[in-house]
């Protein structure tokens, strides 16, 4: 794998709700609240499996959501991942 | 303390003491027919203190004091004891209730359901909540709703109704003289009076309801009716929580259990009476 590797905590660490469209998190480890939108809930799933840079991510969100293979996919993610990162939800290394 | 007062507001019971005769007196006559703590075992202490021994003759000024302390509380005058007193004891339910989430909102029951009302200071809530006490709801309080995580119950707190300014008048043309409190000029909030809620209300204190409806009214406005998404619901009930973070995880479940089982909508009102007709329609569509 190239590039930064990204992991999140076990699911079992976040309590999950799903509210029209709008995902309602609770971080147990930090106790803090997270309102998240498309994709955070998908990334997050994504990761679930294990860590994973960005092209592994692709791959996986490819097969888990049909997602469009099309280039220019990968900043995006990136992009969301580092608010994630930013967010305590998501860890580097 | 030299002159004391216990008493229970919904489930909680609080133990007021002071250094002066007349908040204790105050608080007495507003709080006439409220019973005492279960066992006669506060959950909360407040004490109004002089902020120095010899400011209890000269020039008095309350400090308010308990359990759980602001450091920057700033002391009254002796005049606005009753007010000291009040804010003492929403100081205590603030920083140290652990029971139940709390919520900055007022809120009335009919047939076992609770409406909600939450929103910015000025924005009406409490005044509503009061004149639809006196038009055939209980009130079950004007400052505070105490949801419990265990059930989901909403649990009153019918603590004598804190009347601001223009609501002092507008609630004298429909409930009696006697349960008026002293009115207190000149207070950081302007004039306030106390009013002693419904005798039903009192009497009901430790019934809970099932919330049934979530409004954010908004006073001053044309009338109207706004849409809000659950997830803006659940971020301002976070916001209108003063212990949500500190009830972890608890906090969490009991508040997207409200948001997920509770209609919610904002209102806009030019006037009170326009309020209650708003809200009569809306509890009136409920079910249909």
């Amino acid at each position: 794998m190239t590039g930064p590797v990204y992991r999140a905590d076990s699911p079992a660490l976040r309590l999950t709700i799903e509210l029209e469209g709008l995902t309602l998190v609770y971080h147990r480890p930090s106790g803090t609240t997270h309102v998240l939108g498309p994709p955070a809930p998908e990334l997050l799933a994504a990761l679930a499996e294990g860590p994973a840079d960005i092209a592994e991510m692709v791959r996986r969100l490819q097969r888990l959501h049909d997602l469009d293979g099309g280039g220019g996919i990968e900043p995006v993610i990136a992009a969301r991942l580092e608010e994630l990162e930013a967010a305590g939800l998501v860890h580097r290394g | 303390m030299r002159y004391r007062l216990s008493l229970k507001v919904g489930p909680i019971g609080f133990r007021i003491g002071s250094a002066w005769p007349g908040p204790i007196a105050a608080l007495r006559g507003l709080y006439a027919g409220y019973p005492g703590p279960d066992d006669g075992i506060a959950d909360f202490t407040v004490r109004l203190e002089p902020e120095r021994p010899w400011r209890r003759w000269l020039r008095p000024s309350v400090a308010i004091h308990g359990d759980h302390m602001l450091p920057d509380a700033a002391p009254l005058a002796l005049a606005h004891g009753l007010l000291a007193a009040e804010m003492g004891m929403n100081l205590q339910m603030a920083l140290g209730l652990r029971r139940y989430l709390l919520l900055h909102a007022s809120a009335v029951e009919r047939d076992g359901r609770a409406l909600v009302m939450t929103g910015e200071s000025g924005a009406g809530k409490s005044t509503l909540a009061a004149l639809l006490g006196e038009r055939g709801w209980r009130l079950m309080g004007d400052e505070f709703a105490l949801l419990d995580p265990a059930s989901g119950a909403l649990h009153p707190f019918p603590r004598a109704v804190s009347l601001k300014n223009s609501a002092i008048a507008l609630m004298a043309a429909d409930v009696p003289e006697d349960r008026f409190g002293p009115v207190l000029e000149d207070t950081p909030k302007g004039r306030i009076r106390h009013l002693r809620p419904r005798a039903d209300a009192i009497a009901r204190m430790a019934d809970p309801a099932t919330p049934a409806l979530i409004l954010f009214p908004r006073y001053g406005h044309a009338r109207a009716i706004r849409p809000i998404g659950p997830a803006e619901v659940f971020v301002r009930l976070t916001q209108a929580s003063t212990n949500y973070v500190s009830l972890g995880e608890a906090g969490f479940r009991a508040l997207t259990g409200l948001v997920a089982a509770t209609p919610a909508c904002a209102i806009d009102y030019p006037d009170t009476e326009a309020a209650v007709s708003l809200v009569e329609t809306l509890w009136a569509n409920l079910d249909s």
